[in-house]
Order: structure tokens, then C-alpha cells, then sequence
């Protein structure tokens, strides 16, 4: 079972409250960009093992959507923020390097 | 003209707890920036209420502003004073990028009384309903069973819930099934361990 903190309301929301919006900070591909872009945008998924970054959507609360970093194996909870941001915040960077020492993530460490 | 009527029309059950549908309810939906002070003194405005910070209710006597999410509020008052809440709102909020709508035909709100609220709503909800996480004039949002809804204490022992009407009788009968006489939980209310 999964506690996500929600950036928005301050809610500490229950899995079953939450709808998971899948990978997070991907780069849209549209009109103009190559095939490869574009299909890597649409299709290409990272499914580690480990420390991943999330979209979810508190569904049955505020609505809103809002980043989670997690550890996809231990189910461990590094930190919540923002979805108004392209990039994992500096101090979620850290409380990860704190627990996971020499982690990479789609080229973010 | 036909007479309007509430989802369920104040239906009751008396078990663990009391539980009542509140009837015809007014409910407006103001949303905004609610930092902005037009938005502010609009809801303020209407209901005589202060404004809620987040996750807070705060009542005028029949009337109350629900803070349900960052750009979101709630406002109850009598069905009949809704449209002239919302006239009034209106001109507040004239040039500013907000909306009030009504929204008291789309809601069914219920009531349950008793000393054993908190642990009915604990069989129904993941939310935290211990006295630490939730006290009266503060709301949370979350699921009833399949559905979510709006809830909070205007007591110690008196729960309010807000859910849509198209759901009112699953989750009346879902309340019922949770304030069956037998099915005492008693962890809210058990004596201290010695």
C-alpha cells in the first residue's frame, strides 16, 4: 500500500484515492519532430527496478495532478511535489541520493 | 410548477448512528484564485462566513464556505437563497476569471448523529478519521467505498457528507450497512487500556 503526501491539499492520500498518471517529465514529440522522437515519445516507457519519478492524480480529493519519486521494488516514498516543473526538484534529488547513494534516472541524478 | 426534491427526499435510518439526508441543500461552487480579493470577498460576501485556509470549514449559522481544493470552494446556504447568492457573486467577481455555478441539484448531502460518527465513517473511508486528524470545521475529501465525497464534523458526534446525487442511495445505503445495529466497532470510542 501506497501514502502519497499531495502537494496541493496537504493530504496524506491513500492509494485507492489516487489515480496513477504513469511516467513522469517526459518531453512531448509532436508535428516536426522524427519518427524516433516520436515513437520513443508515445511508446518508450522506463520500468526500473528502483528509484522511479511518477505522475498521480488525487482523484477522490482535490483533483490535482502532482509528481512522486519513489522506489518501485521497496515501495519507499522519497518525496511528492509539484507537477508545475519539468524536472525533479533539487531537494527530492537529494533525499534520494540520501537513501539510494549513485542513482541515475533517465540521465537525472 | 413542480416541486423540487432532494435525491432521496430525507430518508432516515436509525442504528449506530442517526443518519439523515439533509433534504433540499444549497450549494454553490466558486472557483478561482482564491488568494485573489474579489474571489475572497465574493464568498465572504455571500455567506457572512471567514474565509476557510486550506482543508478548513468555517460557518455563519446556516451558511458555510468548504475549502475543497487550492482554486475551490464550497459554499452552503438555503436552497432558496442560492440564486441571489449567486447574483451577488457575480457582481463581485465582475472582470476577475473565476465562477460560481449551483450546484445544490447535483449534490445530495447527509447527516449522522451519534457517538459511534467517526467509527462508521472509518469502515467506509481510507481517510484518517481519529480525533488527531480530523476535528470539527476541518473537511476531507476522499472515497466512500466506490465513490467519493466531501466530509466533516460540525461536532464531536455530528458527521456532514457531501456526495454526488447520482450516488445518493448507494451511499445511503452504504451509511446504513456501516450504522447496522450489531456492527459496533467501538475503536474511537473504547476506554483507555489501562
Amino acid at each position: 500500500m501506497l501514502i502519497l503526501h499531495c502537494p496541493c491539499c496537504g493530504v496524506y492520500a491513500d492509494e485507492t484515492e489516487l489515480a496513477p498518471g504513469g511516467e513522469a517529465h517526459l518531453t512531448r514529440h509532436g508535428p516536426g519532430s522524427s519518427d524516433e522522437a516520436f515513437t520513443s515519445y508515445l511508446f518508450a516507457r522506463k520500468n526500473p527496478r528502483g528509484v522511479h519519478f511518477e505522475r498521480w492524480r488525487h482523484a477522490h480529493g482535490c483533483g490535482k495532478w502532482f509528481h512522486a519519486a519513489r522506489d518501485t521494488a521497496t515501495l519507499e516514498v522519497f518525496g511528492t511535489y509539484s507537477a508545475q516543473t519539468t524536472e525533479p526538484p533539487k531537494a527530492i534529488r537529494d533525499a534520494i541520493a540520501k537513501r539510494r547513494p549513485g542513482w541515475t534516472w533517465r540521465g537525472i541524478a | 410548477m413542480s416541486e423540487p426534491v432532494s435525491a432521496l427526499n430525507h430518508a432516515a435510518f436509525d442504528g449506530l448512528v442517526e443518519i439523515e439526508e439533509c433534504g433540499l441543500q444549497g450549494m454553490i461552487i466558486l472557483r478561482g484564485d482564491l488568494s485573489a480579493r474579489a474571489v475572497r470577498s465574493a464568498a465572504t460576501g455571500a455567506t457572512g462566513a471567514k474565509m476557510p485556509g486550506p482543508r478548513e470549514v468555517q460557518t455563519n449559522g446556516a451558511k458555510a464556505l468548504c475549502w475543497m481544493s487550492p482554486d475551490e470552494l464550497l459554499i452552503l446556504c438555503d436552497y432558496s437563497f442560492v440564486a441571489q447568492a449567486i447574483e451577488g457573486m457575480n457582481k463581485a467577481l465582475n472582470g476577475v476569471h473565476a465562477l460560481a455555478v449551483d450546484m445544490s441539484d447535483a449534490r445530495t448531502m447527509f447527516r449522522l448523529t451519534g457517538a459511534a460518527a467517526r467509527d462508521v465513517m472509518a469502515k467506509l473511508t481510507p481517510a484518517d478519521v481519529s480525533p488527531q486528524a480530523l476535528q470539527p470545521g476541518q473537511i476531507r475529501r476522499s472515497r466512500l467505498a466506490q465513490v467519493s465525497a466531501a466530509f466533516w464534523l460540525e461536532d464531536d458526534m455530528t458527521f456532514r457528507v457531501v456526495c454526488f446525487r447520482s450516488v445518493a442511495r448507494y451511499t445511503f445505503d452504504l451509511l446504513c450497512t456501516a450504522a447496522r445495529p450489531g456492527s459496533d466497532v467501538d475503536y474511537f470510542n473504547a476506554p483507555a487500556a489501562p
